[in-house]
């Protein structure tokens, strides 16, 4: 089977983060940029597909020529080849926007399976995977923590918070995966020596027919209009437990009418 | 802007015949605003079978107009025919903006509505306000360390509303219901709900709760979390667990409260053996109170919580369970 894994490379959670004006976009050039925690999960769902039943893996990402690090990790998990989408005309896209872009991008390419991570830890919108969903006019399943394919019939399991719904949908569809769905692959030496080697195509927008009408700052539906730090959380008092810890904190409930 | 569009429309959750407590927030913030802002506050419903009873509860929160979709091809959600659903309901409303909740399946239908109507979806808001002639939301960014103040550039403005956040507000208004006949879109019926089941029935909604107590690491093992849970039921709390006990398997990730979890807003949070680190601060910085108990005392939760107490769980989680009984008791 042909899985097409979208991925997006972000910015570390613990790096600090510039935001710059007027449009308050990130700053990514100036900060340590890894491949989306969540996509990990969904790279390596694809590539466990692909061992059970055979076909190729593709890597898929919109975004700046710097995103290949995270397209070679994904690439080094096992997957195939990818295709890096680059432009100038994608610079301050939403998720609409991307969305946008991705579907072009997919109509160049054979899949029965779409996979994503569910967000990404930098903008967490989660939005994007049932954005491209319908603009592929497909099956919609995300929040996954099962999947499994039966001939061209994929069988999963949603999480919710009491359990889960299981679905069934023919194929070809587009999934979003939940933390947890599995345990990523830590990419081999001979993992990484090899996805150097793997084809990555890098195109642009003229090339894959994106509209530059619906990608871009311009076309956002959303606009930042200001910023502001919050004054960070201090902490209050700190004691050490001599035996009285517990009624301390009785104390602090009753006294801020929390019990 | 639009002459025809007014009002504020919210898109509403729920569970066994109840609103989802996030749609009853949404509904009280938006009555507030539709006061200023003129025009009706409409609820939007779909459910498999009656929607009587979600009805008059939307009327208790100010709900004036609900638009219905009943079918048994709602029965159990699904992205597709819920957001035929849900479009259905803002394009009869023609409201000026559209409320979703913000959990996977509002984020799912909100993007899916925002595609269709070729607009921008304002995510996970805490803030929503009139200024300058137009709706602004605030939007916390990079685990709450920066607040961004955002608008739709086109209207409907939709926005999906984080939990707990908003009061709720009864308001009782008299509510008239327009019943919507749907076109469900072929590829999203091609997905079938084979079974709902659940696991765990008394896993409290961590995004609902207003008081959570949570373990970590430092609680060594898995058996140790029977311990939080009799604190939580001493409590009237939901239980959570950072990504570190997660991750070691001691609770499925349904607890998991943090940038790869929950983000959560109690108005208590009881860390037991979690050191704080940047990643389960970003899911739970905005709860009211914080009281942590670690026995590292470099611990970074340490430097945010209200309270902090040095010292081994396995000694003051017990103490305090026994403290709050008895004061339970004795009132």
């Amino acid at each position: 089977m042909e899985i097409v894994v979208c991925v997006k490379q972000v910015v570390d959670t613990e790096a600090e983060k510039k935001l710059v004006p007027p449009d308050w976009h990130l700053d990514r050039e100036s900060v340590e940029n890894v491949l989306n925690p969540y996509d990990e999960y969904a790279v390596e769902e694809a590539v466990r597909l692909k061992e059970a039943h055979g076909g190729d893996v593709t890597i898929l990402c919109a975004g700046p020529e710097a995103a290949q690090d995270a397209v070679r990790k994904a690439l080094a998990m096992g997957a195939d080849k990818a295709l890096l989408v680059t432009d100038a005309a994608l610079a301050g896209s939403d998720t609409q926007g991307i969305a946008h872009a991705l579907a072009a991008a997919l109509s160049s390419l054979n899949f029965d399976l779409v996979l994503l991570g569910s967000m990404s830890t930098d903008a967490q919108t989660g939005q994007v995977p049932s954005a491209l969903g319908d603009a592929l006019d497909l099956p919609v399943l995300t929040a996954l923590n099962k999947i499994d394919v039966e001939g061209s019939t994929l069988k999963v399991h949603r999480q919710t918070d009491q359990g889960y719904v299981a679905y069934e949908a023919p194929l070809p569809a587009v999934c979003s995966v939940m933390k947890g769905i599995n345990e990523p692959r830590y990419p081999s030496l001979k993992g990484i020596m090899g996805a150097k080697k793997k084809p990555m195509e890098v195109k642009d927008a003229a090339a894959l027919g994106i509209d530059p009408a619906r990608v871009g700052g311009a076309a956002a539906g959303t606009r930042v209009v200001s910023i502001s730090s919050p004054p960070p959380r201090k902490a209050g008092q700190k004691i050490e437990d001599d035996g009285t810890g517990a009624q301390r904190i009785v104390e602090f409930l009753v006294g801020e009418k929390i019990i | 802007m639009s002459d025809t569009r007014s009002g504020l429309l919210v898109v509403a959750e729920h569970r066994d015949g109840k609103l989802a407590n996030v749609s009853l927030e949404s509904l009280s913030a938006a009555r507030g605003l539709v006061e200023a802002l003129g025009g009706p506050l409409s609820v939007a419903v779909a459910a498999g079978s009656s929607a009587d009873a979600l009805v008059a509860e939307a009327a208790r929160y100010g709900a004036e107009r609900a638009y219905v979709a009943v079918s048994p091809e709602l029965e159990t959600f699904r992205s597709g025919p819920h957001t035929d659903a849900a479009l259905a309901a803002i394009t009869a409303a023609q409201p000026r903006a559209v409320l979703f909740a913000n959990t996977a399946s509002g984020r799912d239908v909100a993007s899916r509505c925002a595609h269709r109507l070729g607009v921008g979806l304002l995510g996970d808001v805490t803030r929503i306000y009139w200024e300058d002639g137009s709706l602004r939301v605030s939007h916390p960014c990079f685990g709450g360390t920066v607040l961004a103040e955002k608008e739709a550039t086109t209207e409907p403005a939709l926005m999906t509303v984080r939990t707990n956040v908003f009061d709720r507000v009864e308001s009782p208004a008299t509510i008239e219901t327009q019943a919507l006949s749907l076109d469900f879109t072929p590829s999203g019926l091609l997905a079938r709900v084979i079974e709902v089941v659940v696991e765990d029935a008394g896993m409290a909604s961590l995004e609902e709760a207003q008081i959570i107590v949570s373990g970590g690491r430092g609680l060594g093992g898995p058996e140790n979390f029977a311990m939080i849970h009799e604190l939580a039921d001493a409590l009237g709390a939901a239980v959570g667990a950072s990504r570190a006990a997660v991750d070691a398997g001691w609770k499925p990730h349904q607890y998991q409260v943090g940038q790869t979890g929950k983000t959560v807003s109690p108005k208590l949070y009881v860390a037991c053996g979690i050191s704080g680190a940047i990643q389960h601060k970003a899911g739970m910085q905005s709860s009211d109170y914080i009281v942590a108990i670690n026995k590292d005392p470099d611990a970074p939760i340490f430097g945010f919580a209200d309270l902090g107490v040095v010292g081994d769980v396995f000694t003051v989680v017990p103490a305090l369970t026994e403290a709050i009984k008895k004061r339970t008791a004795a009132a």
